[in-house]
């Protein structure tokens, strides 16, 4: 009989298994092979070395999204608004050229991320202080945030920032060859995935190991508690959302460094969504993000695989991915339900009346 | 002077019409699903796939109204599958409209696919500008024969929340479930329904998307006025009516850079496209208080809380 706490971990998983098998009769009621699909969705994500390269480049920014997700809501806060601190982010990264020269080395680089974090914390920290000082949802105030943020980077990037020499695809003026983010030992896996790593094991081991990451965790899981025991909840919660903020900042800046080498509209890629459903599959636990954002990583990968070999729409994964966000919030509901309690019920159900069967009542 | 005004003005009021009823669709349907006290921030799926339902529609039977019965049917049934998983124990209302925005667009895009090429029948525009013999007037009276709709609605709304047993009964189990228990009604089930009914009348909204402005499908079809709807009923503080004035407010809010581009001024044109936001963003600011819920809404929504 296998405990509460073994099924309670193995939700996830059969909830993705799950997703995989709904997918597979999705494509199948399309006229596509099922099983063509789960092989073409495991060798384009993790098949081959130039697979693997792919699924971690595109896992470095969702891990740091769903920093974005998890930390305000490890602090009670549920904030879906990422999306903005990571163009901010990015727009912030392809800004520090325009007002100051920068050194043509690493420390170059790290002005430019460090840019990117502040102005995605400074974000994040708004939204977090606009609910504690002034009631107002944070959701809500996020999601506006970050439209008003997609503005402010559409309108810096068409106009005052814009690189002349981008005819077509307005563009702000291309970072240095020096200062850009290169790949891990000669691969296409650019630094911003250790980035990425280190951050959900730091902050990861910060809330579970110290007394700050503690205190957050208590004004998340019980405000009254943190009140009694006279918690500063205010600043607490500042905190959790501008580090949070400023890892979805540090994503955008990461990737204008590495990958588009200048801040454009291809930065709005929906990023900042992603993390939410990786935070939320790896329920809102910093070092569990790492996992999901390679496997969900691995699913945009084997996207265009799909595309090409069995000419299914791109959009196949993000069917795949909302099957498989459908699924796990719903296995939710399974949740510390007991499977002994409820396994003996449901024999007793199958057993036969105590009513022999062949007495008839009559109506009275 | 009046060369450029009577331009800027038939643009600003065109663009409200154009791109107000969608807004007006999607705020009516989260109006409803909240005043139940659900939040259903999966509107933006339930517009994108029944805007390719309804193209989807008129495409194959060649009537534009079965289209939009389509859309309005494909809408509903997304909206049913977010009110049921809420229903589940231990589901977040929140987390469940992301996921079925993913799921909503992503099956739009994947079914939608063969149809961003071919062009479908059109519903036939209300000409309300035929008394003038000005071109520009006529263009920007050119109604969304849905607009009629949509105003209706609204009424039917409002009466219905302030007179009727249904509308009693949805406002009840948004303001308080345990008296709708102790009163012997199902909480989950008049939710389900006001969620479902909800994704109805935003499928409208997909519906005048696809078949009347822009009026084509494409993958960009929807600028995330599903995911404002949100906004807007706050912004209209969850009155069916305002919900009205709210939607023509976003929709020539958004129409500002168009217009001002159309008589020569191109500068901030991304900025006006953001006015709504920001204008929201103020109004919660200014209306909220802490550990107060917003005025007028629903006691059991999570949002207000």
């Amino acid at each position: 009989m296998p405990t509460k706490n073994t099924v309670d971990a193995l939700l996830p998983v059969g909830a993705l298994i799950g997703a995989l098998l709904l997918f597979g009769l999705f494509v199948w009621v399309g006229g596509v092979s099922p099983v063509e699909t789960w092989v073409l969705l495991f060798k384009g994500a993790f098949g081959d070395w130039y697979s693997w390269q792919n699924t971690l480049t595109r896992a470095a920014p969702l891990m740091l999204t769903a920093l974005c997700v998890a930390l305000p809501a490890r602090a009670g806060l549920v904030i879906i608004g990422g999306e903005g601190a990571v163009v901010l982010g990015g727009l912030a990264a392809a800004a520090v050229p325009y007002v100051m020269p920068l050194p043509g080395n690493v420390i170059g680089t790290v002005l430019v991320c460090i840019a990117g974090f502040a102005l995605g914390a400074l974000w994040i920290a708004l939204a977090g202080a606009l609910r504690q000082y002034r009631g107002v949802n944070e959701t809500i105030s996020s999601l506006l945030l970050a439209y008003t943020a997609i503005a402010i980077f559409k309108q810096l990037v068409e106009g005052p920032m814009r690189d002349p020499a981008t005819l077509n695809k307005p563009s702000t003026r291309t970072l240095e060859e020096a200062i850009r983010i290169g790949g891990i030992a000669g691969s296409d896996v650019h630094w911003g995935f250790i980035v990425g790593v280190v951050a959900c094991l730091a902050l990861g081991l910060w809330l579970a190991l110290t007394a700050r990451g503690f205190s957050v965790r208590v004004v998340g899981g019980n405000p009254r508690t943190a009140q009694l025991v006279g918690l500063p909840a205010s600043a607490l919660i500042l905190l959790a959302c501008a580090l949070g903020g400023g890892c979805a900042g540090l994503a955008g800046a990461i990737e204008v460094a590495a990958v588009h080498t200048n801040a454009n509209a291809s930065l709005i890629a929906g990023y900042g969504y992603a993390g939410i459903l990786v935070s939320f599959i790896a329920r809102h636990n910093p070092i569990a993000v790492i996992p999901v954002a390679i496997l969900f990583g691995g699913f945009g990968a084997a996207g265009s695989l799909l595309q090409r070999r069995l000419g299914l729409p791109d959009a196949s994964v993000q069917v795949l991915q909302g099957i498989a966000f459908v699924l796990i919030l719903a296995s939710e509901a399974l949740r510390g339900v007991d499977w002994k309690a409820a396994g003996e019920r449901f024999r007793r159900s199958m057993m036969p009346r105590e009513v022999p069967l062949n007495s008839t009542v009559k109506p009275t | 002077m009046n060369d450029i005004l009577l331009p800027f003005t038939a643009a600003i009021v065109g663009g409200a019409l154009r791109v107000g009823v969608p807004f007006l669709f999607v705020s009516l349907g989260e109006c409803l699903t909240e005043k139940a006290g659900r939040i259903n921030l999966g509107l933006e799926g339930v517009l994108v796939l029944s805007a390719m339902a309804a193209f989807g529609g008129s495409y194959l039977s060649g009537s534009p109204w079965i289209g939009v019965l389509v859309g309005s049917a494909t809408g509903a049934a997304l909206a049913l599958l977010h009110g049921l998983l809420c229903s589940l124990p231990r589901v977040n209302d929140v987390a469940t409209g992301i996921a079925l925005m993913l799921l909503g667009t992503g099956l739009a895009f994947y079914l939608g696919k063969p149809l961003i090429q071919p062009q479908a029948t059109q519903l036939p525009p209300l000409a309300l500008g035929a008394w003038s013999d000005s071109p520009m007037l006529q263009a920007a009276l050119q109604l969304n024969p849905l607009l009629p709709v949509g105003l209706l609605l609204a009424v039917l709304m409002y009466t219905g929340f302030a007179r009727t047993r249904w509308g009693l009964l949805v406002r009840l189990a948004g303001d308080s479930a345990s008296a709708t228990k102790a009163l012997g009604y199902s909480v989950n089930g008049i939710r389900i329904a006001a969620t479902a009914a909800g994704g109805a009348i935003a499928g409208l909204g997909g519906a005048s998307l696809t078949l009347f402005y822009p009026g084509s499908w494409n993958e960009g079809i929807s600028s995330g006025q599903g995911l404002i709807a949100v906004a807007l009923v706050i912004f209209a503080r969850w009155s069916p009516l305002r919900c009205v004035g709210a939607a023509l407010l976003f929709g020539g809010a958004g129409a500002i850079g168009p217009a001002l581009q159309s008589i020569g001024i191109s500068a901030g044109y991304n900025l006006f496209a953001a006015v709504p936001y920001v204008l929201t963003l103020v109004i919660l600011v200014i209306s909220c208080r802490p550990g107060k819920v917003a005025e007028g809404s629903p006691g059991e929504l999570s949002s207000a809380r």
